[in-house]
């Protein structure tokens, strides 16, 4: 608690100087649960989602992350054409497929967004998952595209750094989502032959099949202020054991005296903790690499898809569904 | 023909006819679950006592303590000696409550992953033995790193030189089972499940009512059939007529067979390839699509200005 900055929004001393605040306002305006202030969506965007008067963390969507992480330099999105399929035909309240319609016209392609991102001057890879898809759940298209995101930082000789946000493996892909939670390790484990970093921030929530994979695997592990990190939710293991949790349970701060995590970074400080890690981590280029690195090299070529022109960093890589088709898949 | 070839006849068209014809029922789906949970099924102790005449228990994880929820240890067997590691149910109550009904904490996984270092270190094969409702909801188990251990224990699984097979023997459900699952080969049992969650689980959450566990269980079509169809497992093991709580003996050599099978498979390959291809089975499971998206050229200038902008994104 201690180590949180005292930051002053300049906008809010302004908007209360310049009172009254304007009667309407964009639709993700927020007042903090917290302490009540009240921002506007421009100051929401400003102090990156965290409350200036009280270091409430609100949800980030990931390509406002990106933005966040990046300080506005430009990024290129990867592989948004992979989506969701429903291998089980899965029925619950109501189909699968159902629910990613929706989720997709909600503004998000899936639960994780993989962008080549320079952070704080080094370039790398970002993957980060959004909430606000289907509860960040892992199904398929998050165990590619991360599977894809690993092989991409093994070809290029690039760190990756990954968001966590989620509720677990997404169950509407029934045991393919869970074997998700193996092929993200597979992942990882080339990282780890091509001796490349893995900086992984978890953020609320994180918990379930996503914290028993590769969210637990980072080599310098971060998590925001607040946040739930846990295999198993409050609520499961009160409706199963009986225990009465108390409130901080699973939180970052928690979860930091328990060994399980670096530190808790506020969010604005992100980018430059992001930064600095990469900046030791730095390797000079033109080093002969390690044979365990030319093998992983070789490994992740053979299992890199058939995308290998990158665009323009300038531009970026925006989706649009014109058709989908079946394809793929088992 | 023998009396096992003709049984072996019969189990193949028994699973052709459950991989060919319609998709197998609720109530069929049902019954399987319950098959898999019956309480004279054997469990990895009852395996073990007929495959390995010569076995060794080792406990603890010399961490914090011991977790009986995962049985482990060294023996030797028809195919020499092998590290054996599975989730132990019990069959009465006073041994369910011991064993905590198969759900293990961080201190079993932390055993797993100890055992298997033995095994590297010696050069033994790994066989899992996987029979759980899931790794154990509780607090003590998170903050003691239940995340981290289930996740370090595949990562140690795939990082193996040695052979390793793991066998779904009854229920397989989320992490707390795959945590013991990532080896060369998969089998299942003809009536054994592998599932994202528990039955229960998923009607508690997708349905909002823990009730609805047969509607829950129709949806995730957890059965070694499907499992099989969709790549999750390699084999699928014959069980006795009737299912393997009928006959522990006959239910034991058909899996010995099928684990000599393997290993013999398995021992022809080089460390580095079997590494290679283990990572290589779980690079490959997914199913998605890709869809066409704009040409990002059109999209950078300007056609939908609402998503070109950097910042422009969603915001949750
Ligand atoms: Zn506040």
């Amino acid at each position: 608690m201690s180590k949180r900055p005292i930051t002053v929004s300049v906008d809010r001393l302004l908007r209360k100087r310049d009172a009254p605040a304007p009667r309407k306002l964009p639709a993700d305006e927020r007042s903090c649960p917290k302490c009540q202030t009240h921002w506007t969506s421009d100051e929401m965007r400003r102090n990156m989602r965290v409350c200036a008067s009280c270091g409430h963390h609100f949800p980030a969507g990931a390509r406002e992350r990106l933005d966040q992480l990046s300080g506005g330099a430009p990024w290129v999105e990867l592989w948004p054409e992979l989506r969701a399929s429903d291998p089980l035909q899965f029925v619950d309240l109501e189909p699968y497929p159902d629910r990613v319609e929706k989720a997709e016209a909600a503004g998000s392609n899936e639960a994780l967004v993989v962008a080549e991102i320079p952070i704080g001057g080094h370039d790398c890879i970002a993957a980060i998952m959004d909430f606000s898809f289907l509860g960040g759940s892992m199904g398929s298209v998050v165990g590619e595209k991360l599977a894809r995101a690993c092989d991409r930082c093994v070809e290029r000789n690039l760190p990756l750094v990954v968001i966590t946000a989620s509720g677990g493996a997404r169950m509407q892909e029934g045991v393919i989502a869970l074997m998700q939670m193996a092929k993200t390790v597979v992942a990882f484990d080339l990282m780890y032959d091509a001796e490349l970093p893995v900086i992984v921030v978890l953020v609320h929530p994180t918990t379930g099949g996503v914290w028993a994979s590769f969210a637990s695997l980072g080599d310098v592990t971060y998590a925001e202020p607040g946040a739930l990190i846990a295999f198993s939710g409050p609520r499961v293991i009160e409706q199963t054991t009986r225990e009465k949790l108390p409130p901080e349970f699973g939180r970052a701060e928690t979860q930091l005296a328990n060994g399980q995590v670096d530190d808790v970074v506020d969010r604005r400080e992100l980018p430059a903790r992001i930064g600095k890690v990469l900046g030791i981590l730095d390797r000079p280029s033109g080093m002969d690499p390690a044979p365990a690195v030319t093998m992983a090299r070789a490994g992740a070529e053979r299992a890199a898809n058939a995308a290998r022109t990158l665009p323009d960093l300038s531009r970026r890589v925006v989706s649009k569904v014109l058709r989908s088709d079946e394809k793929g898949g088992r | 023909m023998s009396v096992a070839a003709r049984r072996g006849g019969q189990f193949v068209r028994r699973l052709a006819h459950r991989l060919g014809g319609s998709p197998e029922t609720g109530s069929a789906i049902w019954e399987t679950i319950q098959l898999a949970r019956h309480q004279d099924r054997p469990y990895p102790l009852d395996y073990i006592s007929r495959l390995f005449p010569d076995f060794e228990e080792l406990h603890g994880d010399r961490l914090y303590g011991d977790d009986p929820a995962i049985v482990a240890g060294i023996g030797r067997g028809a195919d020499g000696p092998m590290v054996v590691i599975g989730h132990q149910k019990g069959r009465d109550t006073a041994e369910r409550t011991y064993r905590n009904f198969g759900m293990p904490g961080p201190e079993g996984y932390r055993k797993a992953m100890r055992v298997m270092a033995l095994a590297e270190k010696m050069d033994l094969p790994v066989i899992t033995l996987i029979d759980t409702p899931g790794a154990f909801p509780g607090s003590g188990a998170e903050e003691r790193g239940q995340g981290g251990a289930i996740a370090r224990s595949m990562q140690t699984m795939l990082r193996l030189r040695v052979p390793s097979i793991a066998v779904v023997i009854g229920e397989g459900s989320s992490g707390g089972a795959l945590a013991l699952g990532v080896t060369d080969r998969v089998m299942m049992l003809e009536n054994s499940t592998y599932s994202v969650i528990s039955p229960e689980g998923g009607a508690a959450i997708l349905w909002r009512d823990a009730a609805k566990a047969k509607d829950a269980a129709t949806a995730f079509q957890p059965t070694a059939a499907n499992c099989y169809r969709w790549g999750i497992a390699d084999v699928v093991v014959p069980e006795p007529a009737g299912g393997a709580h009928r006959d522990h003996d006959e239910a034991a050599r058909l899996l010995g067979g099928y684990i000599s099978r393997a290993m013999r498979e398995l021992q022809a390959l080089s460390p580095a390839d079997r590494r290679r291809q283990r990572r290589d089975r779980y690079r490959r499971i997914g199913a998605y699509r890709e869809v066409a998206v704009a040409d990002p050229t059109a999209m950078a200038s300007g056609v939908d200005p609402a998503s070109t902008a950097n910042g422009a994104g969603p915001a949750a």
